[in-house]
């Protein structure tokens, strides 16, 4: 069910600006990677590209290859939309949609794809959101609509509409960021049980968190405004944490910038 | 901390009036107890003015067909005014919604974002457009240009009723002055529903996308569902402005009153046509016949808009506003 990520010499651009450059990094199955660095170094910019939603903005575009196990998913006979139905992605703003029930939200994914059964359905809304460590909270109102659970628990929704559709590898951006801390605790505990099964992406602000949450850290950095952001150190989250090999790391995660 | 910052001033805790406060809370409810106040006098104005006519009149104002209100034993019903007038606005709105969302989604999320503006002005300007250019246009060049499709229609469909022309003339009918009308209200459905489209908050779409969602199931799944009620709203304006509209509709019909299926055949009739066409040859009780007619039309118009609202109501938990 999890495949592994390998990224190499990724240039990331906004029409002719360059907003990443020379990224090589891969991410490890049924592990947790976090992308740690200050804003605008362009962490988030390199986790929607692993979904091709980068190119969803207008004039965006790569250089460089993307492999999900042994295929690029930037090849010309790829269709971005198989891609971002195998790589799940949650965002940093919980966004269910606001016109579908709750119940709705979780099959929506689902139902693009494929006519399928109620019962089916059924079955698929109650382990998505079991998985997500929503099932207990909201099983008595699952025709409510989904803007009616506080932030944290539409994240989760949100979580259980992205493995809804049993994607490869979920990517998460911020997405504990618009949550108080009961919330993320309960977000960060099913990060630790989505692991068993999924290859994790996330990008967080919060050092505690990643040191938390992942296996592997990447340290993202940008040189000055303008310039592109790049990747300056991936290690073992131990090892970012502990003993980082770049001076640019360890004053960012001891706080003397960023 | 220096002097500057330091707290000094204690306003009062007490209250104390605020006169701009109030002037506008004054002005606001004033505004809209004189809409409310505008909406009830002109009702009332019309039942005032209609209601001798009324009296006078010797068959069921609602089912007669007849238009003789100035004869010794006045005769008048809105029956035909009533269908022609429906009839006609609804095939307008059957042209005009679609085309009008197309048109909207292609600007909003379609086009390349160069052109999509340009689109969007040529469209909004359609709607500056008199309504007298309209009628003009339709009479002179749509209607000698499209006797070929209502013959073909009424070769291929003819066994539809609508479709169907006994009189194998095809030229001032109902059918025509829809067309006109779905012109017309083309800029209104589709600049509302662009607007709509426009809001839908990019974070729904990115979620579309991101479930494997085509540009189409995006649409379907994200923007749709969102943009409703404004959808809701915009044909029920454009409904609103084809039920009213006056001068083209005047120009390319033929004026009759009777209740005819075959809307290519000439003939046919509006409220608001009708009143424009009879007003200056109307005598006294002509004139309160036609200001009936015009209650009519305005209760009508209401209750379309009623309709809407309620259609926009039902699913309120759902509409993304909370």
């Amino acid at each position: 069910m999890a495949k592994r990520i390998d990224v190499s010499d990724l240039n990331v651009y906004y029409g002719t600006f360059l907003a990443v450059e020379g990224v090589n990094l891969v991410v490890e199955p049924r592990a947790v990677t976090a992308f740690i660095g200050p804003s605008g170094c362009g962490k988030s910019t390199v986790l929607r590209t692993l979904n091709r939603m980068h190119e969803v903005t207008p004039g965006a575009r790569i250089e460089g290859k993307i492999l999900l196990d042994h295929e690029n998913i930037y090849g010309p006979d790829i269709d971005p939309v198989n891609v971002r139905s195998t790589i799940g992605m949650v965002f940093q703003k919980p966004n269910p949609f606001p016109t579908m029930s709750i119940y709705g939200n979780v099959v929506a994914g689902i139902k693009l794809k494929k006519r399928t059964k109620k019962s089916e359905l059924d079955d698929v809304v109650e382990s998505s959101l079991r998985g997500a460590n929503l099932w207990e909270e909201v099983k008595d109102r699952l025709d409510r609509p989904g803007s009616v659970l506080s932030g944290g628990q539409q994240q989760r929704l949100c979580i259980a509409r992205a493995i809804a559709i049993q994607p490869q590898v979920l990517l998460m951006d911020e997405p504990c960021s618009a949550l108080d801390p009961i919330s993320t605790l309960a977000i960060e505990e099913l990060i630790h049980e989505l692991k068993q099964q999924y290859t994790i992406v996330i990008v967080t602000h919060n050092m505690q968190q990643a040191a938390r949450v992942s296996d592997t850290t990447a340290f993202f950095n940008i040189a000055g405004t303008g310039k592109p952001g790049k990747l300056i150190e991936m290690n073992t989250t131990a090892n970012i944490f502990g003993s980082p090999s770049e001076k640019a790391t360890e004053d960012y995660i001891s706080g003397r910038f960023g | 901390m220096t002097q500057l910052l330091s707290p000094q001033v204690q306003p009062p805790l007490g209250r104390s009036s605020r006169p701009r406060d109030a002037a506008f809370a004054g002005i606001s409810r004033g505004s809209g107890i004189i809409v409310l106040f505008t909406m009830g006098a002109i009702g009332a104005f019309l039942l005032w003015k209609a209601l001798p006519a009324l009296r006078a009149n010797t068959v069921p104002f609602l089912t007669s067909t007849q238009w003789f209100p100035d004869d010794p034993q006045p005769k008048f019903g809105i029956a035909a005014l009533a269908f022609g007038t429906l009839l006609s606005s609804v095939i307008a709105m059957v042209i005009a919604v679609p085309v009008g969302l197309g048109v909207a989604l292609y600007t909003s999320h379609y086009a390349p974002r160069r052109f999509a503006p340009t689109l969007g002005y040529v469209v909004d300007l359609l709607a500056a457009v008199p309504s007298i250019i309209f009628g003009l246009w339709g009479l002179q060049i749509l209607m000698p240009n499209s006797i070929g499709l209502w013959r073909w229609f009424d070769q291929h469909l003819g066994f539809i009723p609508l479709f169907n022309n006994s009189q194998n003339i095809y030229t001032r009918s109902i059918a025509l002055a829809a067309v006109v009308l779905a012109i017309m209200i083309l800029p209104t459905v589709s600049a509302i529903s662009r607007e709509v489209f426009n809001q839908v908050p990019p974070g729904h779409i990115e979620a579309a996308l991101a479930l494997g969602a085509t540009r189409w199931e995006t649409m379907r799944t994200a923007v749709f569902p969102f943009a409703r009620p404004g959808m809701v709203s915009a044909a029920m304006l454009g409904l609103g402005r084809a039920l009213g509209e006056t001068i083209a509709v005047a120009l390319i019909l033929s004026a009759t009153f009777s209740i005819n299926w075959h809307v290519t055949e000439p003939g046919g009739n509006t409220f608001a046509a009708n009143i424009a066409l009879k007003w200056n040859e109307a005598g006294n009780i002509g004139l309160g016949a036609l200001i009936a007619s015009g209650l009519v039309l305005y209760i009508i118009t209401f209750a379309v808009n009623m309709a809407a609202r309620v259609v926009v109501e039902r699913r309120r938990d759902f509409s993304g506003a909370n």
